[in-house]
């Protein structure tokens, strides 16, 4: 029955890896940007979150009302200034410079906080702890408030995109940008808009990291970022619902692989990533195999 | 020989659209030379030409989404020729661009809600649109990527009307589509023009254009060859202005022949 | 109808292609005689500049072969890593069964470019930005993958084994020239192969894939081609790496610090040029020696530095001394020399300059 228990913790750590994966998702969909910082972006908003528990006493839960709003402005004005700099450069150079972004922001958080793991901790509050079913089952609640929050932003997200105007603006600026100037859409402002969205789920999925495990200045590349993009390319590219499900299949794939060998975890779910490259590189959820 | 201009002249002093002498580049070839053109309002103004004339060049130059590397562009009287092509478009001057460019996962309504997202005031609605085009309502949930070639052209031409522009520019309508089905859009047009738009348009298939213009020109490699109105031109001047052949075979016209041969270009 | 035109064709005779310009032989002279000179160094100089000496080798290593993948294959690789861990390991394993880790180094090399090859069919259809992740999945994965053998060290690492019968100035050279042999090997590999029709096929691709692919150029195969050989040079430079080190630590060599060196390296000396990494090496080295004692500052100002250079001086440093000097040590395009540019005196600087590679993204 421990292996019950592992696959359910499996299913519902992707919902975390959801999280992490969402913001990447869709930036690459709507801009074509592969922002290898995205990882240590969730780690900063962590520390903004530790910073600001220490600082106001509210409680980690809420943490979020302030940090989401702060990284979301913050993804807003990168993307209009360094991001667009880059983009307007090409593809390799986009790449470099958020390479390089990334070192700058490890180098600088070890340079300035420390090497060592933080935790925000849960606090007191009614999601320590976890409920039981039968004996041999035990799920915690945060687990469980994770799973459910990433639902219900990827649901958020959803709605967002195919029923608002700014969702239709970005959707149609993904589709065919030139055109969407010539429908008066200045394109430069949706890529802030898409840019403020991933930073803000990201940090989002940063701070209910913290909550959950713990975080250090490399967390956002070892952890998040292979993560998120091994969740992606699991489930599909350019599907929302389908980053959920590589989610899942990764969690589950690193709990039964501790349930094997406690070391193992992390392997095992690289392990299923490469397998399905090797054998349906369109990811799990797309129809039909792309070039 | 002048009489055309000063008639236009007449009508109204500033031209709603002006180019003066326009030089675009594409990397290290020159595709537009020295072009100039005026648009008056209410005009059907078609400009034609062979493959790779500069046409298109010109439209999207106009539009705002290629940079001119001499020359400019004048909106109302006003010099745009610097101001972004979203600027341009919220400003009324709105194109549809060659080979539709619908947004390909959006539904047929939503390319028409997009069109409409910075909308000026003015007669033109989502709902009218659906009018002039009968067939469109019934399938206003379907998917852009879905329709046949004639549906999408119908798309994003509505989708340009919603935005009220003062000037329309279409570029290569014809494109791809049964001559039957291009036939039926541009018979569309005195609908369109009936709300006081002026019209710019780019047309591969020149018999079409000389039935709806009210102004053409024609280009090649890069410069003017022609320009005046359809009623004054006879077709061996166009086949001598498309082609780029000798000047003895345009006799005896009232429109404004530029006589620049490739021969007598400074090259 | 008759179609006029008063242009008169101009005679051919009147257009060159040449290959590079007078310079080369001097190049190659000089080039010999720094080569020379540096295989004498560790008779002349202390054995402490000697090991620096070895740290640049690997630098410079590292760096042209990333140049190799980013600047001409297009290649974005942020986990060149693997291969610098896993020639550190072929050599520790293959020590451990009593083979010399000089003799260790080539075949460590060439281990690393067998094993791109199953690495480059599984991540070789991704898209560049998600290729580059794949690559780092890759090296993490393998990195996890070798620390579950107690027998080479699990996650702690292990010592190298077979060089302690050396004198340890002799260590030294030894590695030192070894080192000179790796690096100057993989300079003349990049040349040769850029010079030669992977350098046209990479070309022709930056230009237009598909005009490429449809005259018959094997894109696909000139770009596997091109993460083989870089597998082999960083193969080798992970090897010496150990060699100098004496140790292999799966946390120091799989660390994605050496791509961030590489690549730093390369944006700051020159994106798409072969002289740029060795520029970009010399100056990642005197940063790190400069600001050694500062922790994590050096990585810092790195990062900052090649931020802005990709940005703002897209051609690196040497970029900026080639357009004012317009020289070249190391060409591999073409100049064309047009009948306006060749004078009495010879051809002057008026050629049509060289396609660089990093201009088009």
């Amino acid at each position: 029955m421990a292996w019950v228990n592992a696959i359910i913790q499996g299913i519902l750590t992707g919902g975390l890896y959801a999280l992490f994966a969402c913001g990447l998702s869709l930036m690459f969909g709507v801009m074509k940007v592969v922002n290898l910082a995205h990882g240590d972006l969730a780690v900063i908003g962590a520390y903004v979150a530790l910073g600001v528990i220490t600082v106001t006493h509210i409680p980690a839960l809420w943490s979020f009302v302030i940090v989401v709003p702060i990284m979301a402005v913050l993804g807003y004005a990168l993307q209009r200034t360094l991001i667009q700099a880059a983009l307007d450069r090409g593809v390799l150079i986009t790449l470099l410079v958020t390479f390089g972004l990334s070192v700058v922001i490890e180098s600088g958080l070890l340079q300035f906080i420390n090497a060592d793991s933080h935790s925000l901790g849960v606090g007191e509050s009614i999601i320590t702890g976890s409920f039981s079913i039968g004996s041999q089952i035990q799920i915690p609640y945060l687990l469980l408030l994770i799973f459910a929050v990433a639902v219900v932003v990827l649901l958020g997200l959803q709605y967002f995109l195919s029923l608002s105007r700014y969702g239709r603006m970005i959707r149609a600026v993904a589709d065919d940008q030139e055109a969407a100037q010539l429908s008066g859409i200045d394109y430069r402002h949706v890529f802030g808009i898409a840019a403020a969205i991933a930073f803000g789920t990201v940090a989002l999925a940063g701070i209910a990291y913290g909550m959950y495990s713990q975080f250090s200045p490399t967390t956002g590349t070892d952890t998040i970022l292979l993560f998120a993009f091994a969740a992606v390319v699991i489930g599909g590219l350019g599907s929302l619902w389908g980053t959920l499900l590589g989610g899942i299949v990764l969690g589950v794939a690193q709990q039964i692989g501790a349930q094997i060998n406690q070391a193992d975890q992390v392997l095992a779910g690289y392990i299923v990533f490469l397998l399905v490259l090797a054998l349906r590189p369109q990811g799990l959820t797309a129809r039909r195999a792309q070039s | 020989m002048s009489e055309p201009a000063t008639e236009r002249a007449d009508n109204d002093s500033t031209p709603l659209l002006e180019v003066r002498d326009l030089i675009v580049h594409h990397g290290q070839l020159r595709a537009l030379d020295r072009v100039s053109l005026r648009v008056f309002p209410g005009e059907v103004y078609a400009i034609i030409g062979a493959n790779g004339a500069g046409k298109s060049t010109l439209l999207r130059t106009i539009a705002g989404l290629h940079r001119p590397t001499d020359g400019a562009i004048l909106y109302d009287g006003k010099d745009m020729t610097k101001v972004r092509p979203e600027r341009r478009a919220t400003g009324g001057i709105v194109m549809v661009p060659e080979g539709r460019r619908l947004f390909g996962s959006l539904t047929v309504e939503e390319n028409l809600k997009v069109g409409a997202t910075y909308a000026r005031k003015g007669p033109w609605t989502i709902e009218r649109v659906y009018e002039i085009f009968a067939w469109m309502k019934d399938r206003r949930t379907q998917r852009t990527a879905q329709l046949s070639g004639g549906e999408q052209q119908s798309v994003a031409i509505g989708r340009a009307l919603v935005a009220n522009p003062r000037v329309l520019l279409l570029d290569e309508l014809s494109l791809g589509l049964a001559p039957v089905i291009v036939q039926r859009i541009y018979a569309m047009l005195p609908q369109i023009l009936s709300t006081g738009l002026t019209v710019l348009l780019v047309e591969q298939d020149v018999s079409q254009a000389l039935r709806v213009a009210s102004h053409i020109q024609c280009l090649l490699e890069g410069h003017t060859t022609l320009e005046g109105r359809p009623s004054e031109v006879t077709a061996e001047q166009v086949e001598a202005a498309y082609f780029g052949l000798s000047p003895a075979a345009a006799e005896g016209s009232e429109a404004l022949w530029h006589g620049s041969t490739p021969s007598s270009r400074a090259s | 109808m008759s179609v006029v035109t008063d242009t008169p064709a101009r005679s051919e005779e009147n257009f060159r292609v040449t290959r590079s310009r007078r310079n080369v032989a001097w190049t190659g002279a000089g080039a010999l005689i720094v080569v020379v000179v540096l295989a004498l160094f560790p008779y002349i100089v202390y054995s402490g500049t000697t090991s620096l000496m070895v740290q640049a080798f690997i630098v410079i290593t590292l760096a042209s072969m990333w140049n190799l993948l980013a600047g001409y294959a297009g290649l974005v690789s942020v986990g060149q890593q693997a291969f610098v861990g896993l020639g550190a390991y072929f050599v520790l394993i293959l020590a451990q069964h009593s083979l010399s880790p000089f003799g260790g180094l080539p075949v460590a090399a060439i281990g690393c470019g067998v094993a791109a090859v199953p690495m480059w069919w599984l991540i070789s259809r991704l898209r560049s930005g998600y290729f580059a992740i794949a690559t780092w999945v890759l090296a993490t994965a393998i990195m996890l993958f070798i620390e579950r053998f107690p027998s080479i060290g699990g996650g702690t690492g292990m010592s190298l084994p077979g060089l302690s019968g050396y004198d340890p100035t002799l260590l030294v050279a030894y590695t030192y020239w070894i080192g000179l042999a790796v690096t100057v090997l993989s300079l003349v590999t990049v040349y040769v192969m850029l010079r030669g029709r992977i350098g046209l096929v990479l070309t022709a691709v930056r230009d237009d894939e598909v005009a490429a692919r449809s005259s018959g150029a094997r894109v696909g195969l000139a770009r596997m081609l091109v993460y083989v050989v870089a597998a082999v040079g960083c193969g080798a430079a992970g090897a010496l790496l150990a060699i100098s080190q004496l140790i292999v630590q799966p946390g120091a060599v799989f660390t994605v610090q050496w791509t961030a060196i590489m690549a730093f390296a390369v944006i700051i000396g020159g994106l798409g040029t072969i002289e740029g990494p060795i520029i970009g090496a010399i100056v990642y080295i005197i940063l790190q020696r400069t600001l050694q004692s500062y922790d994590a500052w050096y990585l810092i100002v790195l990062g900052l530095v090649a931020i802005g250079v990709a940005l703002f001086a897209r051609r690196g440093l040497w970029g900026l001394i080639d357009d004012r000097l317009n020289i070249r040590l190391f060409p591999v395009g073409y100049w064309l020399w047009t009948p306006e540019s060749t004078g009495r005196r010879g051809p002057r600087k008026r050629g049509i300059r060289p396609r660089r590679a990093g201009r088009h993204s």
